[in-house]
């Protein structure tokens, strides 16, 4: 490496510790407003986040998608931390992509797999969790079947914890880097109408996308067949429609959610066909769209059933786009907790100095 | 020749519709007089402004036993009754193996002598195995002492066989327990559904896969000219249906649990398993309805539905944990804070429901303080402020949403076929 190439890096690395400051980009409009300092030391779900902290997140996530571009993907705002991946599900890509969010940080991985691990032997969440902690892990970033396995993590551990997804509840980073990606490419989301596709009642990735987006002033729309739907939808701050034809034309963002196989042939849905025909964004449908319109999925794509190839592969889909911003979004994340649990054992400590 | 004088004590037995100040004597475990009765030279218990009453009877607890040792023992599931101012349970045939056997029934018993704290009832269960398939053999169990009988944990699923349990345990002049829930409704649900359900990302169960089955229940017990007893009922919709069911003439009974008096489904926001029980906490709406159904009759009995499971099982992830709470330490100071406190009822109709009703239902000699009667008595202090305190649980197990809530009432003494056994007022030997 040349003496320039590094010279290059360090004034971006420097930018990136200073923070919030550092991160200033078009997106960032409130020059004037109070400095806002991000106090969460885990990140649980989006529904509690507020405008200032969603903005702060996704601004933080502009300066290190600038990161990725660059030829060394590397800044030190993590060294010597310990982030463990518990994954208690299967998921390839956003592990991954919490992976190389961190080992962009410079943060030491640590890979579990709950399969390969105790908890099949009858170990408890917490156990498990005690005993990482005791290893000296600083971050836990968490995947679980079970609504609330998060939250009961962060209360019984000082790391912080990080939500990758549980149960049906949400799947906060996923929210942001769809949130992040509309941002990007339109700059405000007020307004905005998104429609989220499919099977709603079993998604996390729906209920933070509607969390998040709601708080932003973007107007949400659920679309899917009624057995899909959750108890108490008409509750959320939603418009329900079973009708994806009657609604397409006017939708900015159509947010097509995986459908999982093994609903099909369920009670809830007679056959792929009947899926495709009626809620996929086909060829066909797509006519009917704003020329415009972002396409979205957060993956992995079942083609020819939620979405058709020509569409998934178009010019409107952002679903790579999605996948690079995942990263910027989680480094984001990763750099704010860890900050946030710093500042608060430095303010404990000094309180046991008085 | 053992003798006990209660002196004092506002005597309240509504099987006899007695509401006076009065003495109770006790000899040989069987209530001798009631009244003004001379205390010379007697063991006496002071019982001036307490109540005393006919022994508290729950009849829904599970003592775990046998199978599941490390949760509730006979033993340790009596002494919580006895704490907690019960001198009967009648305990659920959900054990491992289950009680569907005169054997089981008989073990259930032999337990509950060597543990000599309260009289234990056996539920046996409906059908075998608890698998809502063949009858159990009611008439064997009815031999070695069952009182009723229930699938708890599982309904009867097919109204086929709920319709021959009906009829058969009817021949025995047995109840028919029923823990009504659609099973296919109520899928793998583990809180109410509904708004919040959906904003915690859990599974619910809907009020209609607990109505529906009662509804089918109703009409299977009057095809059958049966005895049903209802588990605890959870929804406004139940009452409803009860209600109708009564005013109809059907010989329908039921009972509601203390949690599902005093705690919504707004529980479940922290996550927190001691918040999962099945049939699930509802909401503010449903309380109402169950007090109003208290009120008017339609709800018969108070049970606890004291179900112990182990810690490490209960801090488990909320979908994975078991369902369950106990409360047969502090359930009477619960019932006294949803029904008394907030004037839905007064102290006669609450022991009503928690001696003479159950005990009719159970076909059980207890529940009065008649002359001649078996001496289970309680004594209640009905303005004890305490504090709610699990780890002082005789209960073997902790997995309780009241730990240090207040309470304004408490059994301060419980005699068991005229033993005391518990005692936290003074007693003055007479000899």
């Amino acid at each position: 490496m040349s003496q320039k190439a590094v010279e290059k890096i360090d004034p971006g690395v420097a930018k990136i510790e200073a923070g919030p400051q550092g991160t200033e980009t078009k997106h960032s409009r409130r020059k004037s407003e109070p400095k806002f300092t991000w106090r969460r030391k885990h990140l649980l779900g989006l529904q509690d986040l507020s405008r200032e902290e969603l903005f702060h997140i996704l601004d933080t996530a502009v300066g290190f998608e600038e990161i990725s571009r660059r030829s060394i993907k590397k800044a030190p705002a993590l060294r010597g931390k310990v982030m463990v991946n518990l994954f208690f599900e299967d998921s390839t890509r956003t592990r991954n992509s919490f992976t190389l969010a961190a080992s962009r940080l410079s943060a030491d991985v640590l890979e579990f797999t709950a399969k390969a691990s105790s908890v099949s032997k009858g170990e408890t969440l917490r156990d498990t969790a005690r005993n990482l902690e005791a290893m000296g892990i600083d971050i836990v970033v968490i995947r679980h079947s079970s609504g609330g396995a998060p939250h009961l993590l962060s209360q019984c551990i000082d790391a912080c914890v990080v939500n990758a997804g549980d149960g049906f509840h949400e799947h906060p980073t996923q929210g942001l880097l769809d949130i992040f990606t509309i941002r990007q490419l339109r700059g405000d989301l007020k307004g905005l109408k998104v429609a989220i596709v499919g099977d709603i009642t079993h998604s996390r990735v729906a209920r933070s996308n509607i969390w998040g987006l709601h708080t932003l002033g973007a107007e949400v729309f659920l679309v899917g067949p009624a057995t899909l739907m959750p108890s108490g939808v008409n509750q959320l701050p939603v418009t329900v429609c079973h009708d994806f034809d009657e609604i397409i034309g006017q939708m900015d963002v159509l947010n097509m959610l995986r459908i999982q196989f093994e609903r099909i042939g369920s009670p809830v849905l007679p056959s792929v066909r009947e899926y495709s025909r009626l809620f996929g964004l086909t060829v066909d449908r797509m006519k009917r769209a704003k020329k415009d319109v972002i396409v979205m999925h957060p993956g992995p794509i079942n083609r020819g059933l939620e979405i058709d190839s020509e569409i998934a592969d178009g010019p409107n889909s952002t679903i790579l786009k999605q996948v690079s911003n995942g990263l910027a979004v989680r480094m984001a994340v990763l750099f704010l907790v860890n900050r946030a649990a710093a500042e608060t054992k430095k303010s404990e400590a000094t309180v046991e100095m008085i | 020749m053992i003798e006990l004088l209660i002196k004092n004590g506002h005597i309240v037995d509504p099987a006899n519709n007695i509401d006076m100040v009065g003495d109770v004597l006790v000899r040989d475990g069987v209530i001798r007089e009631l009244g003004k009765v001379n205390g010379d030279g007697r063991d006496v218990i002071d019982a001036s402004n307490l109540l005393v009453v006919p022994g508290l009877i729950d009849m829904h607890v599970h003592l775990r036993e046998p199978g599941d040792e490390e949760e509730e023992t006979i033993a340790s599931g009596s002494a919580a009754a006895v704490a907690g101012g019960f001198t009967s349970v009648a305990c659920m045939p959900n054990t491992e193996p289950t009680i569907d056997n005169e054997a089981t029934v008989d073990f259930v018993y032999r337990r509950a002598d060597r543990a000599d704290k309260a009289n234990v009832f056996a539920v046996g269960a409906i059908t075998k195995g608890r698998q809502g398939k063949e009858l159990a053999e009611m008439g064997q169990m009815v031999r070695g002492g069952a009182v009723a009988f229930s699938d708890d944990g599982e309904g009867v699923q097919s109204a086929s066989v709920m319709l021959h349990a009906l009829k058969y345990a009817g021949m025995f002049d047995k109840v028919i327990m029923q823990h009504c829930q659609d099973n296919a409704l109520a899928g793998d649900g583990c809180m109410n559904s509904g708004y919040l359900a959906t904003v915690l990302g859990l599974p619910g169960i809907a009020p209609l896969a607990e109505e529906l089955m009662l509804y089918r229940d109703v009409q299977l017990a009057k095809q059958a000219s049966a005895r049903l007893h209802v588990q605890h009922i959870t929804t406004a919709g139940s009452v409803e249906i009860l209600r109708q069911a009564k005013r109809q003439g059907s010989k329908v009974t039921a009972e509601v649990a203390p949690h599902h008096l005093l705690l919504t489904e707004e529980g479940c926001r922290s996550y927190d398993p001691n918040y999962k029980m099945n049939p699930p906490l509802r909401t503010q709406k449903d309380i109402e309805a169950l007090r109003q159904g208290v009120a008017d009759g339609t709800i018969d009995c108070l049970a606890s539905d004291h179900a112990p499971h182990l810690r490490s099982e209960k801090e488990l992830e909320f979908l994975h944990a078991p369902f369950g709470i106990i409360s047969l330490d502090c359930a009477l100071g619960l019932y006294v804070k949803a029904l008394i406190e907030t004037q839905t009822i007064d102290w006669p109709r609450l022991i009503e429901m928690m001696t003479i009703n159950p005990a009719e239902i159970l076909r059980i000699d207890r529940g009065t303080l008649s002359v001649g009667a078996r001496a289970d008595i309680t004594i209640i202090d009905p303005h004890h402020s305490w504090r709610v305190c699990v780890d002082e649980f005789k209960s073997k197990s902790r997995n309780c949403p009241y730990d240090g809530w207040e309470l304004g009432a408490r059994a301060v003494c419980t005699i068991v076929n005229g033993v005391v056994q518990l005692q936290l007022i003074p007693h003055k030997c007479g000899s």
